[in-house]
């Protein structure tokens, strides 16, 4: 069975970040000869020696026309064994806001670092916005290994530089790889450059990482996202509850909670249009039937009785700040949405902006800018089912929209 | 047991979110629907997400007139079987009306006509927001494109306004008068498609499978000799085996040889194929390196 892994590769050009995505899916075989033969001509219209792999991830005229990069583009390759959706966000400008949009739902992180340059401020933010997002797993592909004649000493110097950061971070799972992305060593295939590095290549590393005990299977979280009534001769009394399973395992016969309500009941079936299911777990769309007539509507939340959300108006979160127009400062007003639930949102209080390159906590800072992150106190309009994102990516995420330009402003994760 | 789920009901969980997301939170969704495999395959989506209940909004085909015959007979008893209703809204009066004036010569086409027509329909029916079958790894301006995407009120999409896209929560809020388009297959390849087509025995326009066919080789691919389709005086249709990788307007969309005349010789052709789908088969996209870019910007599809 082929499974799905969701990449976000973080680094500049200059770390040789293009060629890497560029080599992955050439030698998966993911370019085509079209593709290719366009990069062809526009490598030998720069005057390159050989094929500029970077050039297949070029982006868009406006870019070039202005200078500008779009913040994520996304690429598909398949193995057998995985189908891999790759979110390549360009390093340089507005990092934070690029890394966030293109990372919040990943289960990999790719961190480049040029070997010869070690573990710059740009390679510690990147590790430091992958461990806020709680990527499960980080891999620091140290490219450029054949300009330092593939040494080992060289490798393992930023391994240790890197280590020592990331100690002060909530990394899970930290895995280093040496590469040359332009000579295709340990991307794909094993390097023969490099004996002395007995773990395997990047592309085996994404085949076989292990993501099953990624997923909360415990705290049964079931957003109610729409309700199926279909008002037809022949499903006349049909009342299903349909939505995402963000969490745990449910099955028929479970005695299950409705939040806000608080009413109890069992599910009576767990449909999908292929027929009724025993379980349902993350990330299953299906519908839920539940053996009591009660009113339940979009924004509710099932779950088990003995284990619940945290209920609550007063909020605790870190935000990173994407928008460039406005900022967040005491007071403002926001909408917000969490799971299925829309809400309105105060500030009551900037508690700390956090510097991303030192870790420092600055107590004084009383607003948010653009790609600048920070601990912040919030009121809803109304309680939220939550849970910690530690927990729980899913339920314990929410994003804050501008009211007057509708907007996404902010990323936010609950405490 | 293990709890996982394929990549394929991976992302057809996710699909069907990102629909039920719309039919929660707009007023007046619309699916586009054309008749090619992607919009079927978003067609069967919705059924899915749905079930037993009907689909909460209409249909809206964006007729070129330009059609192949299998594919709107196809159409038609698609809608015949879910009971939803179909709108058509044809380029052809937008023509006759005088809205848009159409090319001429044997080159002449209506796919950039079409942004007008989808626009006035859009306009016409108040929808909100609008389901469309593409898929990003279709073509690198696609690939850049968030799975809702929010036009101006002329439809035009700005690569640089693009809104941040997070988790799994979509922000389909706009002032009034934007509207947005809504791509639930963007995750999905030309390969996940087919394998899906194999795995919930979707059926298909004949098309899409070999087939013997007039066509007249231009410009490096295989136009079908239809009604709609002036031929250069030094160019002789030739008869070939040939299907569709993508179904389009009839006087743009190329065939490709092929003998794949099943679901599972068509799997095992892309799987090995070597020139990406758009490519082989859309004179449209090869205008210029950026025209899918361009016509994007006009609020194309």
């Amino acid at each position: 069975m082929s499974e799905l892994l969701r990449v976000a590769t973080a680094g500049s050009v200059d770390d040789g970040k293009s060629t890497l995505i560029g080599r992955l899916l050439y030698d998966s075989k993911a370019v085509f000869d079209d593709q290719y033969a366009a990069i062809e001509r526009a490598s030998r219209a720069q005057g390159a020696d050989y094929v500029n792999l970077a050039l297949l991830t070029d982006g868009l005229r406006a870019e070039r026309e202005q200078g500008i990069t779009i913040d994520v583009a996304y690429r598909y390759f398949s193995t057998p064994k995985r189908k891999f959706i790759l979110a390549d966000t360009p390093g340089h400008v507005q990092y934070t806001r690029n890394m966030v949009t293109g990372a919040s739902n990943a289960d990999l992180a790719i961190v480049l670092v040029d070997v010869r340059r070690g573990v710059l401020q740009q390679s510690r933010r990147h590790a430091f916005i992958a461990s806020l997002l709680r990527i499960p797993h980080i891999v620091v592909a140290v490219n450029k290994m054949d300009l330092v004649d593939y040494s080992r000493d060289a490798f393992d110097a930023v391994c240790a530089d890197f280590r020592q950061f990331a100690t002060r971070l909530d990394v899970q799972d930290l895995t280093f790889v040496p590469i040359s992305a332009l000579h295709g060593d340990n991307v794909v295939q094993r390097s023969a450059n490099m004996p002395w590095y007995d773990g395997a290549a990047l592309l085996h590393l994404l085949e076989n990482v292990y993501t099953a005990s990624d997923r909360n299977l415990v705290d049964a979280r079931f957003p109610v996202q729409y309700v199926i009534r279909p008002l037809s001769d022949r499903h006349h009394d049909y009342r299903g509850y349909a939505g995402q399973v963000a969490g745990g395992v449910f099955r028929p016969g479970d005695d299950v909670v409705v939040l806000p309500s608080g009413f109890t009941t069992q599910i009576e079936a767990i449909d999908t249009a292929d027929g009724p299911v025993d379980e349902a777990y993350p990330p299953m769309s299906v519908t839920l039937r539940l053996r009591d007539d009660l009113d339940v509507s979009r924004g509710d939340m099932i779950c088990r009785d003995r284990n619940r959300p945290q209920v609550g108006q007063d909020l605790d979160a870190m935000i990173c700040w994407l928008d460039e127009r406005a900022e967040l400062r005491t007071g403002g007003k926001f909408m917000l949405k969490h799971t299925t639930r829309w809400a309105r949102a105060i500030v009551r209080d900037v508690q700390y902006r956090l510097d991303v390159d030192t870790l420092h906590r600055d107590e004084d800072a009383d607003a948010l800018r653009l790609n600048e992150v920070g601990r912040v106190a919030l009121r809803t309009t109304q309680p939220l089912l939550h849970d910690a994102y530690r927990r729980n990516r899913t339920t314990g995420s929410f994003i804050l929209v501008d009211e007057a330009t509708r907007a996404t402003v902010a990323a936010g994760m609950l405490l | 047991m293990s709890y996982r789920l394929s990549h394929l009901r991976t992302l057809e969980a996710e699909s069907i979110h990102v629909m039920r997301e719309v039919a929660a939170e707009f007023e007046r969704p619309v699916l586009l629907f054309s008749g090619g495999k992607d919009s079927i395959v978003m067609l069967h989506l919705a059924a899915k997400a749905f079930w037993p209940a009907r689909l909460p909004f209409p249909l809206l085909h964006v007729d070129t007139g330009h059609n192949f015959d299998e594919t709107i007979a196809y159409r038609d008893r698609r809608v015949a079987t879910l009971g939803v209703q179909l709108i058509v809204a044809s380029v052809q009066d937008d023509i006759d009306a005088g809205r848009v004036v159409e090319d001429t010569g044997p080159r002449a086409s209506r796919n950039r006509l079409q942004t007008v027509t989808l626009l006035r329909a859009l306009e016409q029916g108040r929808f909100d927001a609008a389901f469309g079958g593409a898929r990003r790894d279709e073509e690198k301006a696609r690939a850049k494109e968030r799975v809702f995407s929010v036009r101006d009120e002329f439809g035009q999409w700005d690569p640089k306004q693009q809104r941040p896209e997070l988790w799994s929560l979509y922000n389909g809020r706009c002032a009034p008068g934007a509207q947005v388009r809504v791509f639930p297959l963007s995750n999905w390849t030309e390969l996940d498609v087919w394998q899906y087509i194999k795995a919930e025995g979707i059926e298909l326009p004949s098309i899409y499978f070999a087939h013997r066919r007039l066509v007249v080789p231009r410009d490096g691919a295989l136009l079908a000799v239809t009604r709609f389709l002036p031929l250069a005086p030094d160019e002789r249709p030739v008869e070939r085996v040939v299907r569709f990788r993508t179904v389009g307007d009839a006087t743009c969309t190329g065939a490709v040889e092929s003998d794949a005349a099943d679901v599972d010789a068509v799997i095992a052709e892309i799987a090995t194929s070597r020139i990406t789908e758009r490519g082989a088969t859309r004179i449209d996209d090869r205008m210029s390196e950026a025209s899918m870019e361009d016509r994007k910007r006009e609020g194309y599809f």
